[in-house]
């Protein structure tokens, strides 16, 4: 639990810091004629809105992490569950989703046309290769209910990677309103930041699972 | 520029024409305010009744047959849920938090309004989701608000079946629709103000909305990830909380889960849902001293700090709720001792609420009376927190009486005085009525003293020794008489308390016709959202032209200025240039 106060402390410290950046130490009082706008994030709104939740989504998976060894810590007989060598070449395979979607962000605003749609096709077909892949590792790991029921470590394993992968789903749905629109010959330009947007957030995922993966593989 | 995107925006935004646009599919942040906060409204009569049985069990338990044992569990169970979440999460931030955040921002709305509409249907199907359970076989779940495994899913304990399952469930989803708002609020705090408001201008209410939002944000998870493994437990047979054990002769089903690591995620969330609920009451409370008592806040800055201050530190304090749980003595001192630390802050709050009054120009308005009515009630309540934070008193104390009347005066009894005034302060600015003020004020005395009948004597039932969560005491030989009766009088007060209610109610509906009507700033306050050019405020709040701020939220009785007040879209050079909705 201890670990989990560590994480949450430090987003909270992120956002005091945030406060403290604009000028906690103002005197509003003093009635100063403020220039411009003052405090005001430079960012879009929708650029906030994605690390916001991004925040939201690291607390979520750091409590999950974080049950997991209390979990382990707190009981007898606990069992550590095999790691089926598919998990290697899924993260290899998100790996090159998140890739391909950076790529496919530069493209676009590199305004070739050609390059976008090369990379807008990997990085889909490699994230949907992810989630099928993430099945597959579920039929290695235990494929039925009786599993499931016997092992807290399966029972785990199953939360951690759907969660992880209904989180890529609802990325996928952006990314592919994204496409739609730029296979509807959508100008370029209009769709530099939600192709920005798309590829900070697989390599979040990334991130997650690489935590998840690791939390897996070493504790 | 940063606001663009949302406020400078030259063509006319796109104005909701039917019926259905307006007023059900809205994405107006006011309309959407108005519809959260009658669905909170509405459960919370629902949770009103169920304490009101409750009280009417406890008071004369031989004479009234309302409710037996189970549903006397499952109605303290639904009361505490409902009162919590449904009822004030939902109304400071889905209500509170749409409404004023871009009227006082100066925003034209939220920046993303689609999703905030979403956010309150979703809401709305949490609620359903919640009421549906009343009807289900086995009814509604009696575990406790804190659902503690393994009793919440084991058959002895009732709506262990699809109880249990549908709360958990629509508690999932309510953490689903408050992230999508919480998203909003921060983003449009940080993103969509006005020019000239910076984050050091804007009004407590908006500091207290925001970082209540943010510990939201990171907190409700912890509740999420308990509800999906309590699920999963109770239908798929998984041992993530529960133990072996055999229950009613039947063989253990599970094996080897931990109870307590739902205690420490429950309380995880549990904290600091304390204070999404406080923070916003303490914000709005401040603009409304501030206010009608036409002077600045004191201290600005530093109630500015002491809500991030509390905000960061309400995640180190959790297990201050475990102490009965068993734990390593050094845990329990760590935690008693945040616990204390916590208290700094609070009380630097609470001496700049009072010196905001010393020598103010005290109008007791209605709002006001609440306002200062919280002040009390608020610091009786911190107070017997002072107590249940340490290890040795909390120990007798914990699971009584004491513990009931601590908490329903420091976050059921205060925020709820803060909801009451603020409805009054700002229903003007809602609908363009003014309430009857006598009505208002009989409202107020009696809650204000109906609620101090019910809890102040609950503090005595506890110290000596009244068990919480009991349906009945019996015949029980160490409580002397004295405990009946008092029992039977805070029955009697609730009663009371509840019919006030009703008035409260009557007014608010019956004003929405017969109400005098309303000038656009009543109360001659300093905020934006008093200076919108119509009065309720249209889609769009500003008309042609956003506001520009030039000043901080609480010039009230400016030495040498006309009038007592000065709006924060008045230029600094010609203080007395009128700006809209300045006049007198
Ligand atoms: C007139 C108003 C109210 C009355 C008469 C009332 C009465 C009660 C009663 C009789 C209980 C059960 C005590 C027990 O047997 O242990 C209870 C529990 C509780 N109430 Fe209230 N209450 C009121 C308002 C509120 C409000 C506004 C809140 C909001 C925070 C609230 C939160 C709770 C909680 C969290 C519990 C604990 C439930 C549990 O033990 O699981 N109550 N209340
Ligand atoms: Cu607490």
């Amino acid at each position: 639990m201890s670990n989990t106060a560590i994480v949450v402390a430090l987003l909270v410290g992120i956002a005091v810091w945030f406060a403290v950046a604009s000028r906690l130490t103002a005197k509003p009082w003093e009635n100063r004629e403020q220039k411009g706008d003052v405090g005001v994030l430079h960012m879009s709104p929708q650029r906030i809105g994605l690390w916001v939740f991004m925040a939201v989504v690291t607390s979520l998976f750091a409590l999950f992490l974080t049950a997991y060894s209390m979990r382990m810590h707190h009981s007898i007989g606990w069992c550590h569950l095999t790691i089926p060598n598919i998990l290697w070449v899924n993260t290899a395979i998100l790996l090159a989703a998140s890739v391909a979607l950076q790529l496919a962000a530069n493209a676009v605003s590199g305004g070739r046309r050609d390059a976008t749609r090369t990379a807008l096709v990997a990085a889909g077909t490699l994230s949907i290769g992810f989630l099928a892949g993430q099945v597959l590792a579920w039929r290695a790991v235990g494929p039925s209910l009786y599993f499931v029921q016997g092992s807290p470590a399966i029972a785990f394993f199953y939360v951690l990677t759907i969660v992880h992968g209904l989180h890529l789903l609802g990325g996928l749905a952006v990314l592919g309103r994204a496409s739609l629109r730029f296979a509807g010959g959508a100008e370029l330009v209009d769709l530099r930041q939600s192709l920005s947007l798309c590829a900070t957030y697989w390599h979040f995922l990334l991130l997650v699972w690489l935590a998840v993966f690791g939390v897996l593989l070493f504790l | 520029m940063a606001y663009v995107a949302i406020a400078d925006r030259d063509a006319p935004i796109h104005d909701p024409h039917t019926f259905i646009e307006k007023y059900i599919w809205s994405q107006d942040h006011k309309v959407i305010a108005i519809q959260y906060s009658i669905v909170a409204i509405f459960v919370g009569l629902v949770a009103l009744v169920l304490s009101g049985l409750m009280r009417l069990q406890l008071g004369f338990p031989d004479s009234f047959h309302f409710v037996d044992p189970n549903q006397y569990y499952q109605f303290i169970t639904m009361h505490g849920m409902i009162m919590v979440i449904y009822l004030l999460t939902a109304l400071f931030l889905g209500g509170f938090g749409n409404f004023l955040i871009p009227l006082m921002c100066g925003s034209r709305d939220m920046v993303f309004p689609y999703m905030n509409m979403l956010s309150f249907w979703v809401y709305l199907l949490a609620v359903i989701v919640l009421l549906a359970s009343f009807f289900v076989q086995g009814g509604p779940t009696g575990a406790g608000w804190t659902l503690y495994p393994p009793q919440a899913v084991l058959p002895g304990t009732p709506g262990a079946g699809l109880g249990i399952i549908l709360m958990l469930v629509s508690l999932g989803i309510f953490i689903v629709a408050f992230t999508m708002g919480g998203l909003n609020y921060v983003t449009t705090v940080l993103q969509a103000r006005c020019r000239g408001m910076t984050l050091m201008r804007m009004p407590l209410s908006v500091w207290g909305i925001f970082v209540a939002t943010i510990l939201g944000l990171l907190a409700f998870p912890a509740l999420f990830v308990s509800a999906i493994m309590m699920t999963l437990d109770g239908t798929l047979g998984t041992s993530f909380f529960m133990p072996a054990l055999s229950s009613m002769g039947q063989a253990p089903e599970h094996d080897g889960g931990s109870p307590l690591l739902f205690q420490h995620l429950f309380w995880f969330f549990g904290h600091p849902e304390v204070y999404i609920v406080a923070l916003p009451a303490f914000g709005i409370v401040s603009d409304l001293l501030a206010t009608h008592a036409r002077k600045n806040i004191f201290g600005y800055r530093m109630m500015v700090w002491a809500i991030l201050a509390i905000g960061g530190l309400s995640f180190v304090v959790w297990a201050h709720h475990m102490y009965v749980s068993g734990m390593n003595p050094y845990f329990g001192f760590f935690f008693a001792t945040t616990t204390l630390i916590i208290a700094v802050p609070t009380a630097i709050k609470v001496y700049n609420w009072v010196l905001t009054l010393w020598k103010g120009d005290i109008h007791l308005t209605v709002p006001m009376l609440f306002a200062i009515g919280f002040i009390f009630t608020f610091v009786h309540g911190g107070l017997t927190g002072l107590f249940l934070g340490n290890v040795t008193v909390d120990l007798p104390l914990s699971d009584t009486y004491f513990v009931v009347g601590h908490f329903h005066m420091v976050m059921g009894v205060s925020p709820v005085l803060v909801v009451f005034g603020a409805i009054y302060h700002w229903y003007p600015k809602l609908t363009g009525r003014m309430w009857d003020d006598r009505l208002g004020r009989i409202h107020f005395w009696l809650t204000f003293l109906g609620t101090y009948a019910i809890y102040l004597p609950m503090h005595y039932l506890g110290i000596l020794g009244v068990p919480r969560r009991y349906y009945a005491l019996g015949e029980t030989e160490f409580l002397p008489q004295s405990v009946h009766t008092v029992n039977a009088a805070i029955t009697i007060a609730a009663l009371v308390v509840a019919a006030s209610v009703v008035i409260f109610l009557y007014n608010m509906i019956v004003s929405l016709w017969r109400g005098e009507k309303s000038p656009p700033n009543p109360w001659k306050a300093t905020t934006l959202e008093w200076q919108t050019p119509d009065t309720p405020a249209k889609h769009g709040n500003w008309g042609p032209r956003l506001p520009e701020v030039h000043r901080w939220a609480y010039d009230y009785s400016v030495p040498g200025a006309p009038d007592d007040f000065i709006p924060q879209n008045v230029p600094v050079d010609s203080r007395y240039a009128t700006g809209t909705g300045h006049h007198g």
